[in-house]
């Protein structure tokens, strides 16, 4: 499997000749289900923008009779969910998140090189059995975990987060790095050994480079999977609000019912920009590595 | 959030390591220096995380705390492998040849075996104990978890998920990536973008975000700001409180995930449909098939192995789903699923022994995936 290769262009996206007639149904089912999928963040981003008692009295496609009424739009929604404990949050998730994402692919691409290419005893029955375990539930690992870091006080601190999405990240990661750094010419690896170069410096010179697009496309992986996290943030990092991560402080705020209503709008959006604003950037390895994982590449 | 394929189908050709002298060796000495090299980089990490635990305890400079974070995170791990090489490279060659794989490959397989096969295991023992998991109880739990009907409730909508989303995000996946590639290439990316976009949203904030759809507000009580029941009260209906009504309401919160996992689902399948050759198409075009004869002839044939992955992953991620369910009712008014349950008995009620239970269910459930997947994977390492 090449993670990377582009897709050979073995047919051109609008069909040629013969079927234009065809063209236009397709073209209103796509604006259709297009608009579908946007209508409820377009929504949430138009109320994220009312005053409150607009947010509580009228739905946000009101706005569309009084669109240039600039007396209508605020800030004031943003400004009070930084204060009220998300500009903390979005700091919690930061500090939460870089190591969580540093860490697992740091250890799985060393893991990666020697499975591909070093020999050792078990090397095919380890690497088989990561391959098994990148379906097992991570609900199995909550409460034996818990145990532990109780244990050694370790529960509510960010190295107890960074360490299990580490382990829980890994398998995914090892397995990727692996086939793609595997499926480099062996011919390289050979010519860099012929020349004395060190497995460490065959990796770190040849290997590492070589494989940016597939760290790439793991990394934006991770990274969305830690930041939009809520069940791990919450099970090791907790409720504790000098603590918590984005995502609990957003269920916290939900969960106080009418009463922050006008509030979910802005909040919601400072939970997601970041992962957009990545998303929209590295949309292309995000995609490659989507493709990789699943179908020929 | 995501979850990536967890099914892979194609041939890769990977090549055998180099061979190297000593790699094979299997005396004692040259096992405890290979169990040490492994382990010394996970307990460097372990002695450093609980001296950082005391950072964030006395100092909250925020700040601080994400410097720390960043070094260690970025740099320190690196730095560490490269002090482990220069150890190994110390050693005799044929020595340091057996002990490098394990300096490099061990802190994974540690990490691993703490975080995941360790809970694996010790979650199977808890399941046959006690609430606090003092005593064994045989079978106790697991015959609660099948009897009562609150566990029972669970596991029903559990498999109308399983059921309901998958059909739904690979369908109109499909439908999308199919119609969509008869666009011209800026509008089909622009659409495909659209679609992908939830993708990005946290099921946190995608729950936030179904709130504004499914707001309800009792007559009387002002104008609804839920879309849905504008709409509805617009066609003269009554206002519902939609994640209230028995069943349905389920079938409302599986839409939120249907919206999230579509985008997946449509831009594996795009992929796969493009790399459907040309002349295949233009083959049975000219053979007077119509469009829908192609599709359903040439192009599901073609693809079907993407589709059996696609559809499996997006059934675990679906089977696993937690905070959708419990932000937007909290498991309330019967639309709890295994996985919410199981959080829910662990954290909120204190009862391990059935919280592992329902894990272990968990798990069995996708043990058929799990061997499906080590054999595909043999397969295709056996004919490399």
């Amino acid at each position: 499997m090449t993670a990377t290769a582009t897709k050979p262009a073995v047919h051109t996206s609008s069909q040629e000749s013969g079927n234009r007639g065809s063209r236009v149904p397709a073209v209103l089912v796509v604006a259709f289900i297009a608009a579908l999928w946007t209508v409820p963040s377009l929504g949430l981003l138009i109320n994220s923008f009312r005053a409150p008692t607009d947010i509580r009295g009228s739905g946000w496609w009101t706005v569309f009779g009084d669109l240039f009424n600039s007396a209508a739009w605020t800030l004031e929604n943003y400004t009070t969910v930084l204060e009220e404990g998300f500009a903390n949050a979005f700091a919690n998730t930061v500090a939460v998140t870089i190591p969580a994402v540093a860490i697992p692919v740091t250890v799985a691409a060393f893991a990666a090189y020697a499975f591909a290419w070093m020999e050792f005893p078990g090397r095919n029955l380890i690497f088989v059995s990561i391959v098994g375990l990148m379906v097992v539930p991570l609900q199995m690992a909550l409460i034996p975990i818990l145990r532990v870091y109780t244990g050694l006080d370790l529960n509510g601190t960010y190295p107890a987060v960074w360490l299990a999405h580490a382990g829980f990240g890994l398998p995914l990661a090892v397995y990727l790095l692996r086939n793609y750094m595997g499926s480099l010419p062996s011919s390289l690896i050979e010519s860099a050994r012929i020349d004395g170069a060190s497995h460490f410096t065959t990796f770190t010179r040849l290997i590492i480079p070589l494989s940016t697009p597939v760290i790439a496309s793991l990394a934006i992986f991770q990274f969305l999977w830690v930041w939009n996290d809520f069940l791990v943030a919450l099970v090791f990092l907790g409720f504790d609000p000098t603590n918590r991560v984005l995502t609990v402080e957003l269920s916290d705020l939900a969960g106080r019912g009418e009463g922050a209503l006008n509030l979910l709008p802005a909040a919601a959006f400072v939970t997601m920009i970041l992962p957009l604003v990545v998303f929209f950037a590295l949309q292309r390895f995000f995609v490659r590595g989507l493709t990789a994982g699943g179908v020929k590449g | 959030m995501t979850t990536p394929p967890v099914l892979v189908e194609t041939p890769s050709e990977i090549r055998r390591p180099l061979s190297e002298p000593g790699a094979q060796s299997n005396s004692l000495q040259v096992w405890l220096l290979r169990l040490a090299s492994a382990l010394i980089i996970p307990a460097v990490l372990a002695v450093f995380f609980v001296t950082f635990e005391f950072l964030q305890r006395e100092d909250t400079n925020k700040i601080l705390q994400v410097i720390v974070a960043l070094i260690v995170g970025v740099g320190g791990v690196w730095a560490l492998f490269w002090a482990m090489d220069r150890a190994i490279t110390a050693m005799p060659d044929r020595l340091g040849t057996a002990v490098r794989p394990f300096a490099f490959a061990g802190p994974a397989m540690v990490l691993l075996g703490f975080y995941l096969v360790y809970p694996a295991v010790r979650t199977f023992i808890l399941s046959f104990q006690n609430a606090s998991g003092t005593e064994f109880v045989g079978l106790s739990n697991f015959v609660t978890i099948f009897t009562d009907s609150v566990y029972l409730i669970s596991m029903r909508n559990s498999v109308i998920w399983v059921l309901v989303v998958p059909l739904l995000a690979v369908g109109i996946g499909l439908g999308f990536a199919t119609l969509a590639d008869k666009l011209g290439s800026k509008s089909e990316s622009a659409a495909k973008s659209l679609i992908f976009l939830p993708m990005a949203i946290s099921f946190v904030g995608a729950s936030v975000v179904w709130r504004f759809i499914y707001n309800f507000r009792p007559e009387g009580f002002g104008e609804q700001i839920g879309l849905l029941n504008a709409v509805w009260t617009a066609f003269g209906g009554s206002p519902v409180n939609w994640l209230q009504v028995p069943l349905w309401n389920n079938l409302f919160l599986m839409v939120i995930l249907v919206w999230l996992q579509t985008g997946f689902a449509m831009v594996i399948l795009s992929s796969a449909i493009k790399a459907v050759p040309d002349d295949m198409l233009e083959a049975a075009r000219l053979d007077g098939a119509n469009e829908w004869e192609v599709f359903r002839r040439i192009v599901i044939p073609t693809i079907a192995s993407t589709l059996v992955v696609v559809w499996t992953t997006v059934i675990i991620t679906t089977w696993k789903v937690f905070d959708i369910v419990f932000v937007m009712t909290g498991g309330g008014f019967d639309t709890s699923v295994v996985a919410e349950r199981m959080v829910t008995e662990f954290f909120t009620f204190g009862n391990d022994g059935i919280g592992a239970a329902l894990a272990v269910v968990l798990f069995l459930a996708v043990i058929p995936i799990l061997v499906i997947n080590i054999k595909r994977f043999k397969e295709q390492e056996a004919t490399r």
